[in-house]
């Protein structure tokens, strides 16, 4: 009988990556496509929609960029925690703090010019965000808590938060009783790029993105951390500052999500209420994992998943099909992509049993 | 606060505990596999949905029942596929599941929300529900609340007495010394993964067709959260499960009468008492058990040997 032997390959395969990642699409295109049948919903239009609503004009391109945004930040910071394996599915909640800081800014000094602002608004979602991210890091480090569980409680904390705010406190007198801020002040909002639809908060991504990369490239710092990931037993005998680390990768981490929920609520809705969360924290996860944590990649991953939402917003609008169904592609694909990286790590051979 | 007030916060803090024990038990049974499988949230709520469809088309919760336990482990089963047969990140992949299922659930469940099941109702123990205190606290009530209990002892058993038992702990603690004792080391991981589902998706069952009758999306709110952290604080034993599922079954009791009384607290600060609660508890029971208490093995994929 002969069977098949799976051996540790030392190299991956080239451009299997982009084989399984293929391979993972088409089959979670082919489960939606299931799954729209089973609500009795044509599968092969649906599929058209998606793409067409995606990428079918220019404005639905923008729109992309424009979800791409607040995912590629999250991303970021998620991709950095991840890279020391601190696991912070936390993003969600970190985003929901900065885009509270931000608020209180915008609330506070309405009168001030953009120039003050803006920065100002900013630099308090960083560290609003930031600090979010610092509380499961200390209690990882003091008292050993998996920052997975805690992460993920400070989300629904931050969510209620947030909600807590808009129904009470924060609440528009002239809203009519829906719970949301009053619009922010013409400088609190951040300007669009003319011409387009789409705002500067892009450029904000460019300039992460590229600090990112330059940070694990050139720094000292960012070479500890990588090497840190990869070993962090190695991390304790070469004497690596691991929890100055850890600490150091969560207020990034949460701060660059911080600064994802500040531009989301002052470019995008130009006001706090409860609808800003929607997920992008979650996603940050997908597309972090999907691009292997790296900075360029998650710039294209964040579009591929920021196109599948408008894509599902199209298919809302055409065949009603509930908003839930973008999470069943992302958690596919991810469950596909993992499963499939299985073949750039091994290789195969077949071997004859005596 | 009086016995009138006490009695009903008992009772209900079962009621809300037990679909928290149901996956607080599934986990534990996954977990002494040495797999951690962090998709317990969306294996909950499909399992919450399956049970609440079936209920809906054949009249029969007990039906229902059992066929949560079967998708909560199918689900579990993708987890198995992913993590055992191609060593995918276990962490990821968990995550990916609960955003997989939690998808599926509320897309299938949609067109449900505000449709209601027939489902389990409350039942008096002959004799025992006329006890003072505690017949009205815990022997009137539903059967799966019951069942939950009776599996307390039974996980233990099966965990530190049984054969089978032992060989999935080894090979939750020791992979390689199991396997080269000659245990079926994928085999009793697939054992724990599926297993565990179906634990969990009865939880879920719980949520559907006992805890309320209705549909709405969301259902499980983070308790498959709550169910993992859970494990840790009770040292993966089952039956300090039990005593951390109802402590968590009396906060979201005691903060839904909150509620309801109307107080000037807003609804949204009571609603973040489980959450910081489980922070609390986790950070606690991290810090006295300095976490020795975990299969040496949890997380860690079994390569093939070449």
């Amino acid at each position: 009988m002969p069977s098949i032997n799976a051996y540790r390959r030392q190299e991956p395969g080239p451009w299997s990556s982009c084989l399984v990642f293929l391979a993972a699409v088409v089959l979670s295109l082919a489960v939606s496509a299931l799954m729209l049948k089973l609500q009795g919903k044509p599968a092969l239009k649906g599929i058209e929609l998606l793409f067409q609503g995606a990428l079918g004009s220019r404005w639905s391109i923008e729109d992309c960029l424009i979800k791409a945004i607040p995912i590629f930040l999250c991303s970021l910071g998620v991709a950095i925690a991840f890279r020391l394996q601190i696991w912070n599915i936390g993003a969600e909640g970190q985003f929901a703090l900065g885009a509270i800081g931000a608020t209180w800014a915008a609330l506070t000094f309405p009168e001030q010019p953009w120039f003050v602002l803006l920065p100002l608004m900013a630099l308090l979602a960083f560290i609003s965000g930031g600090l979010w991210g610092l509380i499961p890091a200390l209690l990882k480090l003091r008292m050993r808590a998996n920052e997975i569980i805690v992460t993920l409680m400070l989300n629904y904390i931050a969510i209620l938060f947030l909600d807590y705010l808009v129904y009470g406190r924060w609440k528009d007198p002239s809203s009519f009783g829906f719970p949301m801020t009053p619009t922010f002040s013409a400088s609190a909002i951040v300007p669009k790029i003319a011409g387009t639809e789409l705002n500067w908060g892009l450029a904000v991504c460019l300039v992460c993105g590229l600090a990112m990369w330059i940070f694990f490239r050139f720094t000292r710092m960012g070479f500890e951390l990588k090497v840190s990931g990869e070993n962090i037993q190695a991390t304790r005998y070469a004497g690596l500052p691991y929890e100055k680390l850890v600490c150091f990768v969560m207020i990034v981490s949460g701060g660059l999500a911080g600064l994802a929920g500040f531009l989301e609520a002052s470019a995008t809705i130009n006001r706090l209420q409860p609808s800003i969360m929607v997920g992008y924290g979650y996603t940050a996860i997908v597309v972090a994992w999907l691009a292997r944590l790296n900075p360029l990649t998650i710039g294209i991953a964040s579009f591929l998943l920021a196109a599948l939402r408008v894509g599902v917003e199209n298919l809302q609008l055409e065949l009603q099909v509930p908003a839930a169904f973008g999470g069943i592609m992302e958690g596919m694909i991810l469950l596909t992509v993992l499963a499939g990286s299985f073949f750039n790590e091994f290789g195969f051979r077949i071997r004859r049993r005596s | 606060m009086n016995t009138a007030l006490i009695i009903p916060l008992l009772a209900a803090a079962i009621q809300s505990g037990t679909p928290i024990l149901f996956a607080t038990l599934g986990e534990i049974l996954t977990e002494k596999s040495g797999v951690l499988n962090l998709g317990v949230e969306g294996m909950m709520i499909t399992g919450a949905l399956a049970a609440f469809v079936t209920a809906q088309l054949t009249g029969q919760p007990a039906l229902a029942f059992l066929i949560a336990g079967l998708v909560g482990a199918a689900v579990g089963g993708i987890h198995a596929v992913v993590c055992l047969w191609f060593l995918g990140n276990q962490v990821v992949s968990g995550l990916a599941l609960t955003i997989f299922g939690l998808g599926l659930a509320n897309y299938l469940g949609t067109p449900l929300i505000g449709q209601s099941a027939p489902g389990f109702s409350k039942l008096a123990v002959p004799f025992l529900h006329r006890l003072p205190v505690l017949g009205p606290v815990l022997f009137q009530q539903d059967v799966l609340v019951y069942v939950a209990i009776l599996l307390v002892p039974l996980l233990w058993f099966f965990l530190e007495k049984s054969r089978w038992g032992l060989h999935l702990r080894a090979v939750g603690e020791h992979p390689e010394a199991a396997a080269a004792a000659g245990i079926g080391v994928l085999r009793y991981r697939w054992i724990g993964i599926l297993g565990g589902g179906a634990l969990v998706g009865f939880g879920g069952a719980y949520l559907s067709l006992a805890y309320t009758h209705l549909w709405t999306n969301g259902l499980s709110a983070g308790r498959g959260w709550i169910a993992v952290a859970l494990v840790i604080f009770a040292f993966w034993r089952p039956g300090r499960a039990l005593l951390g599922a109802y402590l968590f079954g009396g906060v979201m009791a005691f903060q839904l009468r909150l509620q309801a009384v109307g107080t000037h607290l807003p609804s949204s600060l009571l609603l973040m008492l489980p959450y910081g609660l489980t922070v609390a508890v986790l950070v606690f029971a991290s810090w006295r058990n300095q976490q020795t208490a975990a299969p040496a093995a949890l997380g860690i994929n079994i390569e093939p040997n070449d």
